[in-house]
């Protein structure tokens, strides 16, 4: 199931953002790549951005303020950017899905759950009405809600946050992409909840050979459910690799600052939590060097110059780190 | 740590009358149903429990921002149920409130020194500046940014500032819903971490309600699991952790994912099935019934009853769910 063909591959991705007249850019050349069956963990605190790389891949940063600067996604071969909008619309919700933070906002209020998921099945799959609510009462079952043959006749807000997150999930799921986009899915949640919906889509996953990217800030979510982790901090990747190698061997301080500034249920409470200090520089007011300078427990002198060059580096095959802060530590 | 019992809730009972419908009739959700909980001075009680188990309601019952129905609530001894005029409020500056929206907490139209003195000043304090410095040197502030608007400060300084907001009457207790669960996990630590030293500085007591277990763990002594309005279980920290009794606390402690994938590939669970009740229509007998792992033929019925029993010292659990298990 997972092998080295790369089903997404990212190149040197810059998007950026218009403020106050000044470009600033929010993802900072990133590159990374998914595989057939693959989860893959972004992580990063808010502000780093990941939902922008999220809707850069869909092609869904609005336009102005935002602007993809370079970069290729490449989809089994071919470049996303080069895309016309028309060929892009046929790329969502067919070739890739994506299901979003917040379960109560997602979904249109005025129209019934069945509408919903049916619009999109008659759209891009030509199915006829009938075929469509069919397919859509499979769906809802796959996604385990009870009733489905009385749940479509339902308006959203009959629906509790984990009920709307799994129709979001069938509908992301109705064209069967190859790839989910899974934004934040369960934050909203309660944590009994969040393990009803991560469940679910490690389940739909192996079942159905899906590759998701797993956006979240909950390191704990990517242990259990991630193959492989890409830590991003103010738009930048700032280091790559194996579950197992992001958890036992980081190599960058910020990627070891986050996994020990979280409390947990196996550790002593009595021990003062480890933090990382300060706070995410703004973009806006940073100038040069290594991004994470600011709050570098053991920048050199060269870093806090700003005269330090930031890209990725191999230290072990396949866990990627970036090159400033290997030597600071 | 003293004995001395700073807030002590007796049989609390908050109902809400929700909208009337033409064909039941009234509807009343009882968010919280009969709760008891004792904090003594410097010590935390974690309340922990989902979205509409009523933890926020106990929490603005307590700050007399909703009429509770029946039941005590003593600060130091006195009913505040039971208070009314000045004396409530020279009561009720001994508790202090940090919220979980550190954007929607903070009036953005008031300078910073303004907000952190704004208690003071309603308890008829004048000269207020120099304690404003010293408030925000408390929580880590550079003490020259008291001209400053909420919206030049960051998710966490914002949270800091409501912290020194909350501590500026001096309390005794302070009620802090959710504090740090808008917050990313680098600042949630150092917001932690404050809210441990403070706590030693000052000898304040918290009344600490959320709903990550892993969170509560860090600062509580004592910890209860709430379950639509009715507490289910309740133990020191380490012992719910350790030796969990209630189907629902073993599920929540579950739940969370540990940032360890060695454990986490190990962890064999179920996650629980469906969701909360409505607390306007609760199953009758055991409220747990409904997603119970394991229920009798009478709690399927709706024949059993709940109560707390204590079956070890100071660990306490609903007697229903000793036996389901």
């Amino acid at each position: 199931m997972k092998n080295n063909y790369k089903l997404l591959d990212v190149k040197n991705l810059r998007t950026a953002f218009n403020v106050e007249g000044k470009d600033v850019t929010v993802v900072n050349d990133i590159s990374f790549n998914l595989s057939p069956g693959e989860i893959v963990g972004l992580v990063g605190e808010s502000g780093c951005g990941k939902s922008v790389t999220a809707l850069s891949l869909m092609g869904l940063v609005p336009d102005p303020p935002g602007k993809i600067l370079g970069g290729e996604i490449f989809l089994e071969g071919k470049d996303l950017l080069k895309f016309s909008e028309s060929d892009m619309e046929k790329v969502r919700g067919k070739e890739i899905g994506m299901i979003f933070q917040e379960p109560m906002t997602s979904l249109n209020p005025v129209l019934t759950i069945g509408k919903q998921i049916t619009e999109i099945l008659e759209l891009h799959q030509d199915m006829s009405k009938e075929e469509a609510i069919n397919e859509a009462i499979d769906l809802l079952k796959l996604v385990g809600l009870t009733d489905p043959e009385l749940r479509i006749n339902d308006y959203p807000h009959k629906l509790s946050g984990g009920q709307r997150q799994r129709i979001m999930i069938a509908i992301a799921l109705s064209c069967k992409p190859k790839i989910l986009i899974a934004d934040e899915p369960t934050t909203a949640l309660d944590v009994t909840i969040q393990a009803q919906i991560l469940e679910l889509i490690q389940k739909l996953s192996n079942e159905l050979g899906t590759s998701v990217i797993l956006i979240t800030h909950n390191l704990g979510i990517l242990a259990r459910y991630a193959h492989k982790i890409n830590v991003m901090y103010a738009g930048h990747l700032i280091e790559s690799g194996t579950t197992d190698e992001i958890f036992y061997n980081p190599k960058h301080p910020y990627t070891a600052g986050l996994l020990n500034s979280v409390p947990r249920l196996d550790l002593d409470p009595n021990i003062e939590l480890p933090t990382i200090k300060g706070e995410v520089p703004n973009l806006a007011e940073f100038n040069e060097g290594c991004i994470f300078k600011t709050r570098c427990p053991n920048p050199t002198n060269n870093c806090k110059d700003g005269k330090s060059e930031m890209g990725l580096i191999e230290v072990e095959p396949g866990h990627l780190v970036d090159k400033c802060c290997v030597n600071c530590k | 740590m003293s004995n001395k019992k700073i807030l002590e809730i007796k049989d609390l009972k908050v109902f809400y009358e929700s909208s009337r419908s033409f064909f039941t009739g009234k509807n009343i959700v009882k968010a919280v149903n009969g709760l008891n909980i004792d904090i003594n001075q410097g010590e935390t009680f974690g309340l922990v429990g989902e979205s509409g188990s009523g933890k926020s309601t106990v929490a603005r019952a307590i700050l007399n921002l909703v009429k509770s129905n029946s039941g005590e609530i003593n600060l130091e001894e006195e009913n505040l149920l039971k208070l009314k005029g000045s004396k409530l409020r020279s009561k009720q500056k001994q508790i202090g409130a940090i919220f979980q929206d550190p954007y929607s907490s903070l009036n953005p139209r008031m300078k910073i020194k303004d907000i952190i003195a704004e208690p003071l000043r309603v308890q008829g304090k004048k000269d207020v500046e120099e304690d404003v410095k010293n408030l925000l040197k408390m929580v880590g502030l550079d003490n020259r940014m008291d001209n400053r608007f909420p919206h030049e400060f960051s998710g966490g300084q914002r949270q800091r500032i409501g912290i020194a907001r909350a501590i500026s009457t001096n309390p005794k207790l302070i009620i802090c819903d959710e504090p740090v669960s808008a917050l990313d996990v680098s600042v949630q630590a150092q917001i932690l971490n404050l809210l441990k030293d403070l706590q030693k500085k000052l000898n304040i007591s918290y009344l600490f309600i959320a709903h990550d277990l892993s969170v509560v763990k860090y600062l509580s002594l004592k910890i209860g699991v709430m379950y639509l309005g009715k507490i289910v279980e309740m133990a020191d920290s380490e012992t719910i952790f350790s030796n969990p009794m209630h189907p629902y606390t073993k599920i929540l402690i579950n739940s969370i994912p540990v940032p360890d994938p060695k454990i986490e590939r190990k962890k064999k669970f179920i996650p629980i099935k469906g969701d909360i009740p409505s607390a306007s229509n609760p199953p009758a007998g055991c409220v747990f019934r409904t997603r119970c792992p394991n229920p009798t033929s009478d709690c399927k019925d709706g024949k059993s009853e709940m109560g707390l029993i204590e079956i070890e010292p100071d660990h306490w659990v609903d007697k229903c769910c000793v036996n389901c298990k």
